[in-house]
């Protein structure tokens, strides 16, 4: 089972909650999915209306929010966002995401780093969003990250494990749990990111914007449980093959 | 300091318009095959040659949209403030020799506007000023935003273009998003078009999304007025500002906007007229060649081709609009900038999104968010 600060979890699935037709259907993909940390960008919901379309759709015992930044620009904003969060939300767990850049949306590795330390401090479950960057990863761990949560390809892109052998390397030498964020387009990403280590994968996009989001949550759903399997059972080793005569190493024999 | 002003110059209208009506059938094959998309593929998709492949830019717009946006609609509405103007423009209502009585809300009318606005619903909305820098200035702007800001997620201004210490002073004040159209990039003929007022200065106006980009705004707002000179030719102009700006000012969003000239009281006929077919050649082509750009529609547009453009690339419409200060219940009777076409109350835009499967978004930012 995978545990994050001190929370289990049964589902190694995470899911988002943007880009979806309808809340409904939103609702109705996250319960196929069988996911239990769910994250909802801030900007998209109303704190101040506790009829907030997206939160209703949410309220379900086994569903925890991971409230995320998207749209701060530093660390500073970051920060304030969290508080906010925490305050309307209930929950001190946060999503950090900063992106200054609108275009790629990528992560800025320095502010993040700085508004983990902080927000930590200031005791919060701190899932931060960034580049397949293994040294990041480590300094991370060294200012109290609850997790790290590293890009597999450009968020939204759909283009699956490009990073694939940084995630690795992030994966042999993590202390905290990696969940695999962006990029992943098709089950198989997912089960692929589970076989090589990763303890979750986040995905949205892939599931939102398919044709029956409900059906694919459920297939990502299956994915990753066989992709955690896999890794569990160990895979064979791959590719090398028997030569019947070993025409470097024969002289040994003679 | 280095501006587009520097990029415009290298380019000729002339020779521009020409490259672009001798793309072929191959340059536009070529174009739809890549990922990655450069202007020349961009002159190719918006050339006549690139009409027969319609269908097929529609359906790589729909998925370029759907993959970057998601099944959503971002919900905006405009709030006129103003149209006293002091700009004599050909085009527009407001323009200074149409001599009709002219308003400027007081504070409590915005207050009355903002109440009417918000029970439809809406939290992003748009200011929209006419140039009467005596009156409609930047400390006018400053107070209104203080007024409003509690009110709304999101705001952006569609107002004469200001020096940078302005934009700089203003987005404090919880300024998300400024919109300046060039409204052309014929230089000449915007000289004939703008004869009087601030406006006509065309330097001023193109260097504006500079200033703005130096000023740290968020997002920013291109485009041209359709009507005016041909839309190839200025659209391309438009791309290579975006272009520009995207490499030059990499921290803020785009938004593009392609106004058609609407009947206005004592206006001008459209020099070049766009058929609804162009109009969505030129949709596509602009997400064919941008995926991350955001691609707005207003309520100029008819009922029809609204309910049509949502899955082809479009990210944000208005609804429900007045383009007249105190349109929504303080003076629904005075001088209007130009007629609107859809007519339909924003619960009905809401209806027509959710019918095709697509989900209205009210609420995409925050106010504690500069």
């Amino acid at each position: 089972m995978l545990k994050i600060a001190d929370k289990i979890f049964n589902s190694r699935l995470f899911t988002g909650t943007g880009k979806f037709s309808s809340s409904l259907k939103m609702e109705e993909a996250i319960l196929a999915s069988g996911s239990e940390l769910v994250t909802v960008a801030l900007k998209r919901v109303d704190i101040n209306d506790n009829q907030d379309d997206i939160l209703t759709h949410l309220k379900y015992p086994h569903i925890n929010l991971l409230p995320n930044t998207s749209g701060v620009r530093n660390a500073k904003e970051a920060i304030f966002a969290a508080q906010m969060a925490r305050e309307a939300l209930e929950t001190n767990w946060i999503k950090l995401e900063i992106h200054p850049d609108p275009k790629y949306l990528m992560p800025d590795p320095i502010e993040t780093l700085k508004a983990t330390e902080e927000l930590a401090k200031l005791g919060f479950i701190v899932l931060p969003y960034i580049h397949a960057d293994p040294v990041l990863c480590k300094r991370l761990e060294d200012v109290g990250t609850a997790a790290v949560m590293p890009l597999g390809a450009p968020i939204g892109s759909n283009k699956g494990l490009r990073t694939i052998d940084f995630l690795e390397i992030i994966i042999s030498q993590s202390t905290v749990p990696v969940i695999v964020d962006a990029g992943i387009g098709a089950p198989s990403d997912a089960a692929k990111a589970m076989e090589i280590g990763a303890d979750a994968v986040l995905v949205n996009t892939a599931i939102a914007v398919s044709g029956n989001p409900a059906l694919m949550a459920e297939a990502f759903k299956i994915a990753v449980q066989a992709g955690r399997m896999a890794y569990e059972a160990k895979l064979g080793a791959v590719g090398i093959n028997a030569v019947a005569s070993s025409p470097l190493t024969s002289f040994l024999n003679d | 300091m280095a501006s587009f002003n520097d990029i415009f110059n290298q380019y000729s209208w002339e020779d521009t318009s020409k490259s672009i009506y001798s793309k072929t059938s191959a340059d536009v094959e070529r174009a739809l095959q890549t990922s990655k998309r450069t202007l020349e593929d961009f002159k190719a998709l918006i050339s006549p040659a690139a009409a027969p492949y319609l269908e097929q830019m529609a359906q790589i717009s729909q998925a370029l949209t759907l993959k970057r946006f998601g099944k959503v609609i971002q919900m905006y509405v405009p709030l006129y403030l103003s149209n006293e103007c002091n700009n004599i423009c050909t085009y527009c209502g407001f323009s200074y020799d149409n001599k009709v009585r002219r308003k400027t809300l007081s504070p409590m009318e915005i207050m009355q506007e903002v109440a009417a606005i918000k029970e439809m619903g809406f939290d992003h909305v748009l200011l929209v000023t006419g140039e009467a820098n005596q009156t409609v200035h930047t400390d006018y702007f400053k107070k209104v935003l203080e007024l409003i800001r509690p009110h709304f997620a999101h705001i952006s201004m569609e107002v004469q273009p200001l020096d940078l210490v302005d934009y700089e002073e203003l987005r404090p004040y919880g300024l998300n998003t400024v919109l300046v159209y060039q409204e052309t990039y014929h230089e000449d003929d915007y000289k004939k078009h703008h004869p009087k007022g601030k406006k006509s200065n065309f330097n001023y106006r193109l260097e504006t999304p500079d200033r703005l980009g130096q000023a740290g705004i968020h997002k920013m707002g291109l485009g041209v007025l359709i009507g005016l000179e041909d839309w190839r030719t200025d659209s391309f102009f438009t791309a290579l500002h975006l272009n520009y700006l995207e490499k030059n000012y990499w921290q803020s969003k785009y938004s593009i906007s392609f106004p058609r000239l609407r009947p206005f009281s004592g206006g001008l006929e459209p020099k070049v007229a766009m058929s609804d077919r162009e109009l969505v050649q030129l949709i596509c082509a602009y997400r064919l060649f941008n995926e991350e750009v955001e691609l707005s529609i207003s309520t100029r547009e008819s009922n029809s081709f609204r309910d049509n453009v949502i899955k082809l690339g479009i990210t944000s419409m208005s609804a429900g609009s007045k383009t007249n200060p105190g349109g929504y219940v303080v003076a629904p009777q005075s001088l209007e900038q130009f007629e609107i076409s859809d007519e339909r109350s924003a619960t009905e835009i809401d209806e027509m999104i959710a019918a095709q499967g697509y989900e209205a978004v009210w609420k995409d930012w925050d106010n504690s968010l500069v």
